[in-house]
């Protein structure tokens, strides 16, 4: 079976070493997605899988047939971008802008996550439903490193998208 | 990474006969195998994936819970039955890695992650875990994050996770199927090994086996805290981190149920502390009695001296939090 990328189906006839990462930036010509510490370390190569974020430099493309995956070309366009990106470019949520579609493929996750009531961590009541504050953020964007450091930008980027949604 | 041969395993039985017949290894959410491949610690033949096995489910078994080994961490964390009413897993599933991470981390991949004792991921270092016979790079060496516990003079490596930390407070059960399709429970407090001269073998699975699941006992009640202790604030292995379920009943510990990540080669486990605890009425004395129990036979090893004081401190202050006191 194929694997779905951004609605597109491709075929899965790579060598089996082949991570997901270097498959999409590669076979599939998705240059969009990150490589950086290629270990699960830096999120620069977070994508969806079936909607839900990975590190798709941590797991092999021939895994994955019959999956669904979106990267930062299928979230939004320049010309139609998604209210992540939009947001980003208002805050200016990046500098050199090498983490920035981890940063906004993690960040859409993050907003499903919260609204399916998942909790992290710092949630007060693991058992309860989680409420949206800049600490919250903060641990569930933990798996995405900024060099730049441009993480209050990136923080207030998320928190106004997800005033506008709720 | 070192080529190897990919198959697609569909029913348990055609996952043993490929394990058996290639040598190879499962691969479930890969975000530990696929690390060490990567850097040639590890170098399997092949690699069967389990992904496709009808292993992916939450359901009643008897008065608890079985969580099929292919139950993402993600999923087992927000499951309202472990949230509800075993808190203490679903807390320390959360202190662990990341969401990305944890959306592809499975129940049988989390239990059997290796160590992250940093010789035995640098191939230039002797190592008995990575290849047995060359020695301890780790003893004498940089040895922060390494065993209190439990440690021996071939290694002084810690199990790194914090998931099976809570099971083995509460005393959970690993379900594994072998090369035969025989099914064995081995308690989680048994699961897991203690170096001695073999630390190449972090836990009791023989070739061919796959972990199919965990069942979690009737659910306990009481106070359940996950502390873990790290150098950030949030996606860093545990320094020391303290799973605790605690019930006081009128005024005396009833039911403690203790175990520790970040000491030992295993999710460190000691009864004896649980036995002193229960039955006695909550005390700063009585928890410094309990921690001097616990580290009665603790070793340093020169850089994680700081772990003795580190540990005793964190577990009289879970204690405190657990029966009600201030930390
Ligand atoms: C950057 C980073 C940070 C992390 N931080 C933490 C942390 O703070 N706390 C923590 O606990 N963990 C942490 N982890 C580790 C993570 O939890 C593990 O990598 C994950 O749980 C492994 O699960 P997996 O399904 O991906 O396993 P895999 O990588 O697929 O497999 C791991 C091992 O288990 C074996 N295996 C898998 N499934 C089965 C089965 N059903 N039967 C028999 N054997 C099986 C494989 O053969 C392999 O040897 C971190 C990982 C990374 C990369
Ligand atoms: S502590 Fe264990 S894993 Fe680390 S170098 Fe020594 S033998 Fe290897």
């Amino acid at each position: 079976m194929p694997i779905t990328i951004n609605g597109v189906d491709h075929e899965l006839d790579v060598d089996p070493r082949t991570s997901l990462l270097d498959f999409l930036r590669g076979d599939a010509g998705l240059t969009g997605t990150k490589k950086g510490c290629d270990h699960g370390q830096c999120g620069a190569c977070t994508v969806l899988l079936n909607g839900q974020r990975i590190n798709s430099c941590l797991t092999l493309a021939v895994m994955h047939d019959g999956d669904s995956v979106t990267t930062i070309e299928g979230l939004g366009t320049p010309d139609a971008p998604h209210p992540l990106q939009a947001a980003f470019v208002r805050h200016d949520g990046y500098q050199c802008g090498y983490c920035t579609p981890g940063q906004i493929c993690s960040a859409k996750a993050m907003l499903d996550e919260i609204a399916a009531g998942w909790t992290s961590y710092v949630s007060d009541d693991v058992a309860g439903s989680p409420k949206l504050s800049e600490e919250e953020i903060r641990e569930r964007m933990s798996g995405n490193l900024c060099r730049c450091g441009a993480y209050s930008n990136i923080v207030a980027a998320i928190a106004e998208v997800a005033e506008a949604q709720a | 990474m070192k080529p190897f041969e990919y198959q697609q395993a569909h029913g348990l039985g055609e996952a043993h006969q490929l394990l058996v017949a290639d040598g190879g290894k499962p691969i479930a959410g890969g975000t530990n195998l696929l690390d060490l491949m990567k850097l040639e610690v590890e170098t399997p033949s092949a690699l069967v994936d389990v992904n496709r096995l009808p292993l992916g489910g939450i359901v009643e078994h008897g008065e608890g819970l079985h969580i099929g080994a292919l139950v993402s961490n993600s999923a087992c964390a927000a499951d309202p039955r472990i949230r509800g009413q075993y808190p203490v897993l679903a807390r320390a599933i959360l202190a662990g890695a990341t969401f990305q991470l944890r959306n592809k981390a499975t129940t049988g991949g989390n239990l059997c992650q290796r160590t992250r004792c940093y010789y035995f991921y640098d191939l230039s270092q002797a190592c008995n875990k990575r290849e047995p016979g060359t020695g301890c790079a780790a003893i004498g060496g940089f040895n922060r994050i390494h065993a209190i516990l439990g440690a021996s003079d071939a290694c002084i490596a810690t199990y790194p996770g914090d998931m099976a930390v809570a099971l083995s407070a509460l005393d959970a059960t690993v379900e594994i199927h072998d090369a035969k399709g025989e099914k064995r429970m081995v308690p989680v407090r048994e699961f897991h090994r203690l170096p001695g001269d073999t630390p190449e073998r972090d836990n009791v699975l023989e070739a061919g086996d796959v972990i199919t699941g965990v069942v979690l006992p009737a659910p306990s009640g009481g106070t359940q805290l996950y502390r873990k202790v790290r150098d950030r604030a949030s996606y860093a292995f545990a320094l020391v981190s303290v799973a605790a379920v605690l019930q006081v009943e009128d005024g005396v510990i009833a039911k403690a149920r203790l175990a520790f990540g970040g000491l030992a080669h295993k999710p460190w486990h000691d009864p004896r502390v649980e036995a002193l605890l229960e039955g006695e009425a909550p005390s700063d004395a009585l928890f410094d009695q309990a921690a001097a129990l616990l580290l009665d036979e603790a070793r340093e090893q020169g850089s994680n001296d700081f772990k003795i004081p580190l540990t005793r401190r964190t577990l009289k202050a879970v204690l405190r939090e657990a029966t009600g006191g201030t930390l």
